[in-house]
């Protein structure tokens, strides 16, 4: 570990958690490919934390690219623009990988779309000037953000300017940028850390500046070299510090990563505000600089196309609404040994039903996993061994509270804290007698009652 | 939806949708864990057979057949399949041979076995489910049955081999206040339990199974510390047995590592688990010093596994960020 990640306040290192084979060689030194715009995008309604977006476009109007197609006035919520110009559908109705049956805007690609070259000069290339943020009105900033339809890319997708809002009741003095990228084989967040770092900190900079934070701490872990070399590059001697943290699984987790660099502890059923910091995802900065210092909304995002079940593992630069089909044809396609494509990675990420679906804002990777490597033994009997326990980053017992769920005792999954489990799925990958310990977490979460009074 | 990008004519592997995480360590399975549980009790059963030749073979052989087999049946019995494969039943059964005098006659392992199998792990619902460690129940159902066949004469009995016949050492001290010699002790070479003299043995197979982290730490450790220290204030008033001697003697370092560890009959968490191989360790000692049998490792494993759900709920860890807020 180098010298500069033992001067942060944090020790760099998280308790517990897992080691799983990163496989991110299979991508990581694939550059950026920007994708040709797909025949239609593909736009669905909700694609955040929040409230639903409703339609401000109808069917055969004709839209310029960058237009905004669906908005509302519900303040945790985030508008919705088409990437590219052309002809607005029949809306209709997609299923994403999370299981979510969506209201859907389909936009008719016109002809003439910019190239990949355009596509990629545009999203990531240019200028990042980094000392514009002084000067600007933090008001504007968040109003920016806001119109841009910014949400976390890390995964949760929770609006951008919600989460930057000032509150005078929970100052903020630290913006801790994630580009941690703990799940296994996504290379998305390292991508964009090498190719355009200038970029994350120019939106670092202007985060810290809507959300009032004076100190911008980068967390990388320590495995990504590059990402590490070329944001310290880029921040020069400026205050912005890129922190080196243990690789370890959950690494990226809200929790794990504002406790290893900063040394704070977000209460359970908190919010890293709670303890005065903002903690945003690399690629949501970089989208937070191009929305504010060139005015363009969030339409694009990298996505890791990887796994052993891929030809050609790929970092696609693809339009919002393409359908996974057509990121899997850009990289060659499945192999015959293919079984399972996940959406995100796959700790936490989702299982594809249908290839059809299309990337949403919060897609960072699409992971073709093999028979191999999906291979699962039958459910067998919990021996109580305790390696849940001994890998929980949250310091629960999984075995016990996934019981209780699979036999609704509610009384037994409150005295074990069932709502604190954030499914980050340690449990389930070390269990030997897999257990599916946090599909059974996740079912006793949704189904157990509120408790009532108190 | 659009299938305008469905022209691609390759026919495409059938994809399946599960819930995550979707990878898996794999490097530990129950069944793996039995195995480094059967390789960690290797150096005893070398150390049994050296010292009691076929008696030893003969209690290990008839108590894992009558484990394993009483396993099938009473999984018949219940119509679920038999979990033989994990190795859970061999583990128990090879456990119980190694508990029994050398000179017990053939029934005792049979019956332990049975009992084993039956009371101690099939009328709780199989693997995983049992309260008290199947061994120990199988083997506290035979000495109850056959009293005269596992107190202390059964030591004394002509089938054991020559140099080991005669009163186990604690049995020695209860009776007659004589003291063993530490390096017998350690080495194994006393009478005793067909697999509980080999001390050193024990250790070593035991240090492996935490290693390797099939066996959790914390309970040997808690269990040999508590019974130590009573052992050294037993002997600070007067006692002729040193905590090394108390260490060494009978089945305590054999219980600590390959008995009490028993996953499915010990609390799950590290802090649970010290407090129950702690409370383990100071009622041997109790048993020992107190009570009129020699030895007490059987029942005061057996009594700590009735407090284990005790243990569980005194010892449920706050999560990292402080309890679930109530809501308002």
């Amino acid at each position: 570990m180098s010298a500069a990640a033992t001067a942060l306040p944090g020790s760099g290192r998280i308790a517990r958690g897992v080691r799983p084979d990163t496989r991110k060689a299979l991508a990581a030194d694939a550059p950026v490919e920007a994708l040709p715009a797909p025949p239609t995008v593909t736009l669905p309604l909700v694609q955040h934390t929040g409230a639903p977006c409703v339609a401000l476009v109808k069917s055969r109007d004709t839209v310029e690219a960058d237009a905004k197609v669906a908005d509302t006035d519900a303040f945790v919520s985030a508008p919705i623009h088409t990437p590219v110009a052309g002809t607005v559908q029949r809306a209709g109705v997609v299923t994403l990988p999370n299981g979510r049956h969506l209201a859907a805007i389909p936009v008719k690609t016109a002809e003439g779309a910019p190239g990949p070259e355009a596509v990629y000069a545009d999203v990531l290339g240019g200028d990042w000037p980094l000392d514009d943020a002084d000067g600007r009105d933090p008001e504007d900033v968040l109003r920016a953000i806001r119109e841009a339809g910014l949400v976390g890319q890390g995964g949760a997708a929770f609006p951008t300017h919600v989460k930057l809002k000032p509150n005078p009741e929970k100052p903020v003095d630290t913006l801790l940028v994630n580009g941690c990228e703990c799940e296994p084989y996504l290379t998305a967040d390292y991508r964009l850390a090498v190719e355009a770092p200038a970029a994350v900190l120019a939106g670092a900079r202007l985060a810290a500046r809507a959300c009032g934070a004076r100190a911008i701490f980068v967390a990388v872990e320590d495995h990504l070299h590059g990402a590490r070399q070329a944001l310290r590059g880029a921040a020069g001697p400026t205050d912005i510090t890129v922190a080196e943290v243990q690789t370890r699984y959950p690494m990226g987790g809200e929790k794990q990563t504002v406790r290893a660099v900063l040394g704070r502890t977000i209460p359970t059923g908190g919010l890293p505000l709670d303890v005065g910091v903002v903690v945003i995802n690399v690629a949501t900065a970089a989208a937070i600089a191009r929305a504010v210092q060139r005015g363009k909304p969030l339409t694009h995002r990298i996505v890791t196309v990887t796994g052993g079940g891929i030809r050609t593992p790929k970092n696609l630069l693809v339009a919002i609404g393409t359908p996974y089909r057509a990121l899997l044809d850009a990289c060659g396609g499945l192999t015959e040994e293919a079984a399972r494509v996940v959406a995100g990675g796959p700790m936490m990420g989702f299982a594809i039903g249908d290839l059809d679906a299309p990337v949403t804002k919060g897609t960072s990777g699409v992971v073709a996993l093999t028979r191999a490597d999906v291979r699962h033994a039958a459910e067998t009997a919990c021996v109580r061994c305790g390696r849940c326990v001994d890998v929980c980053p949250l310091n629960l017992v999984p075995s016990r509270i996934a019981l209780a769920a699979r036999h609704k005792d509610w009384d037994l999954a409150r005295r074990y804290h069932m709502a604190a489990c954030m499914e980050c799925g340690c449990c389930a990958y070390v269990c030997p007698a897999s257990l599916p310990l946090v599909q059974l977490m996740r079912m006793g979460k949704a189904q157990m009652p509120r408790e009532t009074g108190g | 939806m659009a299938t305008d990008v469905e022209a691609n004519g390759a026919a495409e592997p059938v994809l399946e949708v599960a819930p995550g995480p979707h990878v898996a360590s794999g490097s530990l399975t129950t069944r793996r864990m039995m195995g480094d549980v059967l390789l960690a009790l290797l150096p005893l059963v070398v150390v049994a057979v050296a010292l009691f030749r076929q008696a030893a073979l003969l209690q290990m052989a008839i108590a894992a057949v009558a484990t394993v087999g009483g396993e099938a049946l009473f999984a018949r019995w219940r119509g679920r399949r038999a979990t033989l494969g994990d190795g859970s039943a061999l583990v128990t059964g090879l456990i119980l041979g190694l508990s029994l005098p050398p000179g017990a006659p053939w029934y005792v392992g049979a019956i332990g076995g049975l009992a084993a199998a039956g009371l101690g792990k099939a009328v709780f619902g199989g693997l995983g489910q049992n309260i008290f460690n199947p061994a120990m129940v199988g083997r506290a159902f035979v000495m109850i049955a056959f009293p005269a066949a596992l107190g202390a004469e059964a030591y004394l009995a002509p089938a054991a081999a020559a140099a080991t016949t005669g009163a186990t050492p604690l049995t020695a001290l209860q009776m007659t206040g004589e003291v063993a010699p530490l390096g017998p002790l350690w080495l194994g070479l006393t009478a005793g339990s067909v697999g509980e003299t080999g001390a050193l043995a024990a250790l070593a197979g035991g240090l492996y199974l935490c290693i390797r982290r099939t066996a959790a730490w914390q309970i040997p450790t808690g269990m040999l510390l508590a019974a130590a220290v009573i052992a050294g204030l037993v002997s600070l008033a007067g006692g002729s047995f040193t905590p090394a001697h108390h260490l060494g003697a009978g089945a305590l370092m054999f219980g600590a590592f390959f008995i009490a560890t028993d996953p499915v009959s010990s609390p799950l968490t590290p802090k649970g688990r010290f407090v129950f191989g702690a409370g383990t360790g100071a009622l041997v000692m109790l048993m020992r010093t107190l009570s009129g049998y020699p030895e007490g490792v059987m029942f005061a494993i057996l009594i700590m596994n009735a407090f284990t759900p005790l243990i569980n709920r005194a010892t449920i860890p706050t999560p990292v960020g402080g309890p679930v807020p109530r809501r308002a």
